[in-house]
């Protein structure tokens, strides 16, 4: 059964990255002294850090999610949802915007503050234009009679989509916090803060390739059920 | 390096310094008044769920004698105990509670590293308690559908609370997991970037370790816990059919359709079975601690402790469909579910073993602390050896749903960390507080619940042997059941009731203590870790004073042989120049 | 010191419980004591380790409890002692888990001769099905459940026409026969639960699951439902009779099939009328009651419950029990009455008579009683008209004093005491809800009200 695979592939992974670190078999009461820190904690942002096992319980949602959906897609009462060509329309915009915040990630690194400038706002609305999209297929399915509770697989297909929108929507939030910075032009900021703004794109390019991710396996789970 | 990080954060903006009495206390984002208020809300509905346990007690002693409790009320009490005390009590004053005091103190951080949204996670935190609580002032009050919430009984008419009880209880639920994942990324991303100078891994306390690897599996495992209650939600909202086969409700046939309630089941307790060990990996890490303290002595095989909370974390995954072995899932899941239960009692037998093996041989100080740690030894073991039933697939046949359930769970996940809880809280208690608990009222407050707790649950593991089922507001006159049964459940009620009646003394004790209790020196266990060795007395703001404390040793240097004192901190720098480099040591290997 | 004596103490007196221990495993009476076997296997294993780690804890306690200058031993590991424990553990371990898998092989392993039972449960009532002379069990459906067919039979299905149906709560089986029950829910889980027969499964709506055990011992045992099913899952309660073949076969012959159940014609209200005169001299001649002569009204209640009351009464489960006096005089009057047919035909004519609210007698606090009908409610209905699927009947403008005295009945045991009267039983359980008097007078004043 998927669902068994599925969780012990899981357990699998955490034990083994875990275990692997051959640090956990040093015997600590042999070493004495201040020992530098040689974990992957060095120079890394906490931010950063914070944002990868955010991203971890973001997977873990979703697959419960996905592993449900597999599994209710099984029952005989399935009625599967008509294909929304949109949806493609919708993938090339996120790819988009996913393509333009790793534009803004390398500009930024190369202190090119007009690419930041553009690339940063040209990800955000290729965003917003998705989420639009999302939407506007959310009523053509209404259209077409497939309501929220009409039918599991539309039930699910509103769910899944509105939280992962909801993600990006999050997303959004830290991009306008970030940009309004940018726009308002860098001189004003301290140092400190320019690191900040700088870490806040990297964060959001690595969270836009995640969703971007998120989203084409979603997309694949609902055309192939 | 993570601890330049935190120190150049130092320079620039400096902590969040609190102002006024408001920012200081209420709306503080220092982790250890965050601590103090998770615990206090923890212990509150911690006692009024111990209030609603009471009530059921009564019931079940005394049939006849007391009509306090309609069945409604019965199995909305049963449902409100299990989850206050698993969730709301349990997960949140481990984690929440002790996680948020001693992650910081026993790494040397000054703080979280997300000091405002650990901040919001209180308050979300207490926002669901406050949801929760309120479902007793709908009209249909709370749900009775047990803790397991299993559909399609919970939303359905027939059960107590299906009308508006469950909903609130599914956004209660929802609420504490937003809080939780709030806190837990602040907890794991403190251990993994906030050590100190010297705190490898490998040095940190087992406490830090425990509450590190449940967080991480209460991260893994609570979004499970969402999907269900969203589906659920939808299911009761909309209509939706999740979880909803083609039914009779009442004599009328239902809207839903095609659904399955296994599908719930397996979400459950995919999320239930690793909140187990959410609760127990704390409590194992803490008590390690206490021992070791207390007891004068290194915590024995302290590799194998570490390497076995990672396998029993990563083992808790894989083993939860061993609560439906009658669930009427395939039968075929029997045999992996038991093996891999069976395989997790080996890690966990082995801590056991390390616990008593670092009293063989030690300097035991049996004070309060050391008292409720032994006593967690005692009734962990206990409920652990009655997991072997339970988790055999054929010998859980004749004993699931029964008291023999009731029995085990209740030792190995209510008393057992419910001991090292209140262990902890006298361990820790001069550090909050910077006071002595009595010592006397302490004592007698151990005595009474440990013999108190297991009176109560002995028994009920062979009224489960009986088959006296579960869930059972009365038995009525059932042919197998003797009127023994009654009589013993009397017996067990009134001995709740001392119970209920000795944590009043653990509560007089902690509030006049605050008051009265005698000033207490900084590191008056003489223990070795780091949250011992801070300047101020309780720990000021900032934890540290002026400079980060620099690690030089593990945690457990006691009686070191050649040293004039007992114990060693971790702060202490060697003396003998004798520094055994880490690639020798491989290279020796 | 201290606690290392109570350690001990704590070690051998559970051991002295365990042995002197009145409550363990009922006798068994099925196959499978090989369960028994996994158990005491088991209970050997963690017996032992439960002593062994609990006394050498104790003794370590008295051993190095502190005293001025010990020093505690300083050893960080012990790598060989660490692979011993690991090794011994591990095959303690497997000497539990193997019997378990091997015993768990079996059963979930039907035999092909057992024979096929189907168990249905719905809120808070087991009912059952055999499948006939065909051996096979007719379709079944939700959408076909009605009060004229609470099985749910597919009428078009010829290979349910033969199926036995059994919708009181009491099962008949034959001895050392293997038995494998089909287990089928209408509404919610519920779980199939016989102590003796050690073996318990789920019922799962939307699916049917299994179980299969063969009875060894005759006897009478309980059924319970052991998964949390609502409000009265606790009194959710059936039996199973074993019995020889020849007694299971002419119980089994008694017993009605689909065909024969469909094949009834309805009452005939003509024909009850003439019957009817014999009620009419106590509950008057429109049904109305008569509470001076201590005979409720009749109008209006629901016909499958008066069927169901007359029949006691002429079957002597109820009116027989000692106190119950009125009860006693509907006996012989009863008897009177000719067969099935004319219960029928009374019921008819007595469904067939205008229905006006009896008046209120009973004075209590109404509001007080509003809570107290919350429980009641879940079964006879927020109306108090009764559900027919929860085999609750009418409350609301029946006769008020006559709830009051059957509240007490049930309470004290006079009505709901005999064996055949599965549902008396039920309400027995659940009127002691009701403590004493005035709650019994502020409940019925609330169903006044409604």
């Amino acid at each position: 059964m998927n669902v068994t695979a599925l969780f012990i592939a899981l357990g699998g992974a955490i034990l083994l990255s875990v275990l692997v670190i051959r640090r956990l078999r040093t015997k600590p009461w042999l070493e004495k002294g201040p020992i530098e820190l040689e974990d992957g904690a060095s120079g890394v942002p906490a931010e950063k850090v914070g944002l990868w096992i955010f991203l971890a319980v973001v997977t873990s949602l979703f697959s419960s999610f996905i592993v449900m959906y597999a599994e209710r897609s099984g029952y005989p009462d399935w009625r599967p949802l008509p294909d929304l060509q949109l949806l493609w329309i919708n993938t090339i915009f996120l790819v988009l915007g996913s393509v333009a915040f790793q534009r803004a990630r390398v500009a930024s690194d190369r202190d090119n503050f007009t690419g930041v400038k553009m690339s940063l706002t040209a990800g955000g609305i290729f965003t917003i234009i998705f989420l639009v999209g999302q939407v506007l297929a959310w009523q053509q399915l209404t259209a077409s009679g497939y309501f929220l509770a009409t039918n599991p697989a539309s039930t699910f297909f509103y769910l899944i989509t509105g939280l992962h929108g909801l993600h990006l929507l999050g997303g959004l939030w830290v991009w306008a916090k970030t940009i309004s910075k940018v726009w308002h032009g860098l001189e004003s900021l301290s140092v400190t803060q320019i690191t900040g703004v700088r870490l806040s794109i990297e964060l959001c390019s690595v969270y836009w390739h995640y969703l971007l991710l998120l989203w084409l396996v979603l997309f694949y789970l609902f055309s192939s059920s | 390096m993570a601890y330049a990080a935190i120190a150049d954060r130092d320079q620039e903006h400096h902590l969040h310094d609190p102002q006024t009495f408001i920012t200081k206390y209420i709306w503080s984002q220092d982790h250890k008044v965050i601590a103090i208020q998770y615990a206090m809300t923890a212990i509150a509905v911690g006692l009024f769920a111990m209030g609603l346990s009471i009530m059921m007690r009564l019931q079940l002693g005394f049939p006849d004698s007391f009509s306090l409790i309609s069945p409604e009320e019965y199995y909305q009490y049963v449902t409100l105990h299990g989850m206050i005390m698993v969730i709301y009590l349990l997960t949140a004053l481990f984690l929440g509670g002790f996680g948020n005091y001693l992650i910081p103190l026993m790494c040397g951080a000054r703080d979280m590293v997300f000091p405002y949204m650990n901040m919001l996670s209180y308050w979300v935190y207490l926002l669901s308690v406050l949801v929760l609580m309120a479902s007793f002032f709908i009209p249909d009050g709370p749900t009775g559908a047990g803790w397991t919430l299993y559909p399609p009984q919970a939303i359905t008419s027939g059960t107590p609370g299906s009308g508006g009880g469950i909903v609130v209880m599914l956004v209660s639920l929802a609420l504490f997991i937003v809080a939780f994942t709030m806190g837990g990324l602040n907890y794991v991303t403190t251990v993994l970037q906030a050590r100190t100078r010297g705190m490898t891994l490998m040095r940190m306390p087992l406490s830090v370790w425990g509450i590190f690897v449940a967080t991480i599996l209460g991260l893994l495992a609570f979004p499970a816990l969402l999907v269900a209650a969203v589906m659920m939600l939808l299911d009761r909202l909309i209509g939706t059919s999740f979880f909803m086969p083609e039914m009779l409700l009442m004599g009328v046939q239902s809207e839903h359709a095609g659904g399955s309630p296994i599908l719930f089941q397996h979400l459950f307790w995919f999320f239930g079975h690793p909140e187990v060990y959410i609760v127990a990996l704390p409590a194992f890490g803490m008590v390690s601690d206490i021992l070791a303290t207390h007891a004068r002595r290194n915590i024995f095989g302290y590799r194998m402790m570490v390497w076995a909370i990672i396998a029993i974390g990563a083992l808790s995954f894989v083993v939860w469909a061993h609560h439906m072995y009658v669930s009427g899932m395939n039968p075929y899941f029997g045999f992996f579910f038991a093996t891999t239960t069976l395989i997790i009692a080996v890690p966990t037998a082995l801590k056991v073993y390390n616990w008593v093996l670092t009293l063989w041989r030690g300097d035991l100080h049996l004070n309060v602390p050391m008292l409720f740690a032994i006593g967690f030894i005692f009734t962990f073991t206990h409920g652990g050896l009655t997991g072997l039933f339970l988790g055999n697939v054929t010998v859980d046949l004749p004993l699931s749903d029964t008291y023999f359930v009731v029995g085990h769970f209740h030792m190995v996940m209510g008393v057992s960390p419910v001991l090292v809880l209140f262990a902890a809280i006298y361990h820790w208690y001069p550090k909050i507080t910077g006071r002595m608990f009595n010592d006397t009222l302490g004592k007698l407050h151990f005595w009474l619940t440990l013999l108190g707790t297991y009176s109560i649950y002995l028994p009920m593991h062979y009224l489960g042997f009986l088959g006296v089922p579960r869930r059972y507001y009365a038995n009525g006159v059932t042919d197998f059941i003797p009127e023994s049964v009654q009589t013993m459940n009397a017996g067990i009620t009134i001995a709740a009731l001392v119970v209920a009646a000795s944590q009043m003394i653990f509560l007089f004790n902690m509030v006049w203590s605050l008051f009265k209790g005698e000033k207490a020196s900084s590191n008056p266990w003489n223990a070795t870790t780091l949250e011992w060795q801070t300047p101020e007395t309780p720990p000021a703001h900032g934890n540290w004073g002026d400079k980060l404390p620099e690690v030089h040793r593990w945690a457990y240097d006691y009686s070191v042989p050649g040293e004039e004192h007992d114990f060693l901190p971790q702060t202490e720098p060697v003396h003998t120049g004798a520094i055994v480099h880490r690639d020798l040591e491989d290279f020796k290997e | 010191m201290a606690i290392a004596v109570v350690l001990i103490l704590l070690v051998v007196g559970s051991l002295i419980f365990h042995f002197v221990s009145p409550w363990y495993l009922t006798p068994l009476a099925s196959n499978w004591s090989m369960i028994d076997t996994t158990i005491d296997i088991t209970l050997i294993v963690t017996g032992i380790v439960f002593i062994a780690v609990n006394l050498f804890m104790a003794y370590c306690i008295i051993r190095f409890r502190h005293k001025p200058g010990r020093k505690a031993h300083y050893d960080p590991e012990n790598a060989n002692l660490e692979t011993w424990l690991t090794v011994l553990t591990s095959i303690g371990v497997a000497a539990m888990l193997a019997p378990g898998l091997l015993v768990w092989g079996q059963i979930i392993t039907v035999p092909d001769d057992a024979m096929e039972v189907e168990v249905v449960g719905q809120q808070w009532h087991w009912s059952f099905r055999f499948p006939g002379d065909d051996g096979v069990l007719g379709n079944v459906d939700i959408r076909h459940i009605s009060e004229a067919n609470p099985f749910g039979m597919d009428p078009e299905d010829p290979n349910g026409q033969d199926d036995i149906l059994i919708a009181n709560p009491v099962l008949h089986l034959p001895i050392d026969q293997a038995i494998k029950t089909l287990l089928r829910s209408k509404d919610v889980l519920h779980n199939f639960t016989v102590p003796q027969f050690r073996v318990k499964m789920d019922l799962v709506p939307g699916t049917v699951t299994y179980l299969w055990f063969t009875p060894t011992v005759v006897g009478t045992y309980e059924i319970l439902c052991e998964e949390l099913c609502g409000l009265a899952h606790y009194a959710m309660r059936g039996k199973v009779v074993v019995e020889s073949q020849a007694d299971f076969d002419a119980w089994l012959n008694a017993q009605p099939t689909f065909a024969e159940l469909s094949a009834q014609p309805p009452g005939d209200p003509v024909a009850g009328q003439a019957t009817y005169t014999l009620c009419a001299a106590c509950h008057g001649p429109d049904g109305q009651g008569m509470q001076p002569l201590n005979a409720p009204k009749l109008t209006g209640q629901q016909g499958w419950y008066l069927r169901r009351q007359i029949q006691y009464f002429k079957n002597g489960v109820r009116g027989t029990q000692e106190g119950d006096l009125f009860g006693a005089m509907m006996v012989p009057i009863m008897a009177v009455v000719a067969d099935d047919r004319a219960i029928e035909n009374v019921v008819a004519y007595i469904e067939t008579l205008p229905s006006e609210p009896a008046p209120a007698t009973v004075t209590g606090d109404a509001t007080a009683g509003k809570d107290l009908y919350r429980t009641c409610s879940a079964c006879h209905g927020a109306d108090g008209s009764g559900i027919w699927a929860l085999n609750a009947p009418r409350l609301a403008g029946m006769s008020d004093w006559y709830l009051v005295r059957q509240l007490q009945n049930f309470r004290a045991g006079i009505r709901g005491a005999h064996p055949g009267d599965a549902y008396g039983a039920q309400m027995r359980m659940m009127a002691d809800i009701l403590a004493d008097e005035k709650a019994i007078n502020d409940m019925v004043a609330y169903v006044n009200t409604l």
